[in-house]
């Protein structure tokens, strides 16, 4: 069963191209996630996300593109590659006519795991999953949460050493979603490899080593979410609150500072020099009586990120603080 | 190449499991699954003055015809509809060993419901002539038609209805052109060439030469037996490719 060839890439994708009629879902793109990983794929919808997965999983051809699995070519050794991998489909279900322990004993026959491992694993991860109660129950029964982790039950069945999750938290609520990102990381820690496609930036930046960022079936950058946040200038900003208003063209002539705006009763100096912003903006204040409120220095976050790699306009700070700020009630 | 081999044959057997938990073991099912053949012979037959052992070779054939290709055409579909294809397609198995599966279970379905009409006949004291002869004409017929049932699921919907009717349209006329109603040899010589298009034809001729007797049969027995294996090897292979085909088209 766990026998991988042996290699550094358990995934790899040379020039992976989806053409549906005109439609081009995926334009030539390359992957490679070494083994260990967690590798984020992220994108605004249609941009191609789930038609990649299915091609990386073998689920429908690509019109052009290699795969390799763990080593195994996807199109010459389907079954061995798909052996090793455990896939959890965007819009999948368990059988709803059979019961949470049925669905489990299936997967387990469908990769060909001993009966024995099969009726171990399954308790172990009912108990994980926190469905051991009701495990007799057929699915039709559970809620949209335990029909999810369920679903990712079964995907772990095989004990996989590649996991593809499509959105796997979408529409869970924050507890479930935990509950997932908890058994990933420690999925992780046991050293296997996973695909993770989400439109939770914050979920991204927690878990994952590197993040791919997909738009109009092209990759648009690959790197960890601290690099990428590093490379993209001119989005650090400090955001201040004053106890009176404040004439903005003063704080524009501030050292460092590339543009002012406000939201609310904050004001965000946009800088390249936080440190140097700051200073200027304290002496500035003391010079002019004025008083503030508070102050903090915010770095970019990958939704910051997303958004100047996806948008098609200018980053707009009303938008990315409200979307911050539901990125930061998921955590 | 032979354990590869050994290990899509027991997935195809758990898909089978499932396929029986699912869409067979439920009483309408069963009970439809009875009720149909007996009811549509029996409009036919009554008020005809005909021997008994023709009627229960005839009613046998087109069981094994109509439980057999039921429930096949609709596990496609349906699983569309329910998601549940994906998870299936992402699973190391082929498309053939799902389509085996389906198969395997529609059989189990196809011999099980059949032995009701020979019980019946037993009942009414029909003698069984060649009983290894019937088992073994019922299990590739059960085979046969099951396949045919997968060639009308293959096409890419996941509205059961347009299924179902394109298998009654197939399916009505199957019956009408084949030996069920009327002996083969009373038939016109263009009545015969219809008739030996039609794979249910040749169970029931099978039947024929195993209920009544040596001489009720029209073609010899390995003829009919040949038949039906070349029916089921065309059936399998256009399922399996058109499926090929459509299983893409409907994620
Ligand atoms: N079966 C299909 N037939 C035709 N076009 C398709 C098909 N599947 C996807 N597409 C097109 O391919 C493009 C990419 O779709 P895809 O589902 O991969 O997006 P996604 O990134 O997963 O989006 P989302 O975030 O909404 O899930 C879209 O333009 C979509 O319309
Ligand atoms: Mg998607």
């Amino acid at each position: 069963m766990k026998n991988t060839k042996n290699t550094k890439n358990m995934i790899e994708a040379e020039g992976l191209t989806k053409n549906y009629g005109e439609v081009v879902a995926v334009d030539h793109i390359d992957i490679e996630v070494a083994s260990g990983e967690i590798f984020g794929f992220l994108g605004p919808n249609g941009a191609g996300k789930t038609t990649t997965v299915r091609m990386l999983t073998g689920i429908i051809r690509p019109t052009r593109g290699r795969v390799r699995i763990a080593g195994f070519d996807l199109r010459r050794d389907p079954i061995k590659a798909k052996e090793v991998m455990g896939v959890v489909p965007e819009l999948s279900n368990a059988y709803n006519g059979l019961s949470a322990w049925r669905n489990l004993q299936l997967m387990a026959e469908l990769y060909g795991v001993p009966a024995k491992d099969a009726k171990a694993r399954a308790e172990g991860l009912l108990v994980r999953f926190g469905l051991h109660d009701r495990k007799d129950h057929k699915t039709r029964t559970f809620s949209k949460g335990m029909k999810q982790r369920l679903v990712i039950a079964m995907s772990l069945m095989s004990d996989p050493e590649i996991l593809f999750l499509d959105e796997p938290t979408s529409g869970l609520d924050v507890l479930s979603a935990r509950m997932i990102k908890e058994v990933l990381r420690e999925l992780n820690n046991e050293g296997k490899t996973i695909f993770l496609t989400t439109h939770y930036m914050e979920e991204a930046n927690q878990l994952c080593n590197r993040v791919a960022i997909i738009n109009h079936g092209k990759i648009a950058a690959v790197d960890s979410p601290e690099k990428l946040k590093a490379r993209m200038g001119g989005l650090g900003r400090v955001e201040v609150s004053f106890d009176t208003p404040v004439d903005s063209s003063d704080l524009r002539r501030l050292s460092g500072v590339t543009d002012v705006r406000a939201s609310g009763d904050k004001t965000y100096l946009y800088t390249d020099e936080p440190g140097r912003t700051i200073q200027h903006l304290v002496d500035c204040c003391r010079s002019g009586g004025m008083e503030i409120v508070t102050l903090n220095t915010l770095t970019p976050t990958l939704e910051d990120v997303f958004i100047k790699l996806t948008g098609d306009g200018e980053v707009s700070v009303g938008d990315a603080n409200a979307l911050e700020g539901a990125a930061n009630n998921d955590s | 190449m032979i354990p590869d081999l050994m290990d899509q044959m027991r997935r195809a057997f758990a898909i089978a499991k499932k396929d029986v938990r699912i869409y067979y073991l439920n009483g309408p099912v069963v009970i439809f699954g009875i009720l149909a053949p007996a009811f549509l012979f029996l409009a036919f037959m009554i008020g005809r003055d005909l021997p008994v052992d023709f009627l229960i070779a005839g009613l046998l054939g087109m069981t094994v015809f109509f439980t057999s290709t039921s429930i096949t055409p609709v596990i496609a579909p349906t699983e569309t509809q329910t998601r549940n294809l994906e998870r299936l397609a992402a699973a190391p198995v082929s498309i053939t060993t799902i389509l085996f599966g389906d198969m395997i279970a529609s059989v189990f379905f196809g011999i099980a419901i059949s032995l009701v009409p020979i019980f019946l006949g037993v009942a009414f004291g029909v003698a069984i002539a060649h009983p290894l002869i019937l088992a073994v004409g019922i299990v590739l017929a059960a085979f046969c038609f099951s396949a045919l049932g997968l060639v009308f699921s293959s096409t890419p919907t996941s509205m059961t209805s347009t299924v179902m009717m394109i298998s009654m349209l197939t399916k009505f006329p199957l019956v009408f052109v084949s030996g069920v109603f009327i002996p083969i040899q009373e038939m016109p010589s263009w009545g015969r060439a219809l008739a030996s298009l039609s794979p249910l034809t040749y169970i029931t001729d099978l039947c024929r030469y195993c209920i009544e007797g040596t001489c009720a049969n029209y073609y010899p027995v390995p003829l009919d037996i040949c038949a039906l294996a070349v029916f089921l090897v065309i059936f399998m292979v256009t399922a399996v490719k058109l499926h090929e085909r459509s299983l893409p088209m409907r994620l």
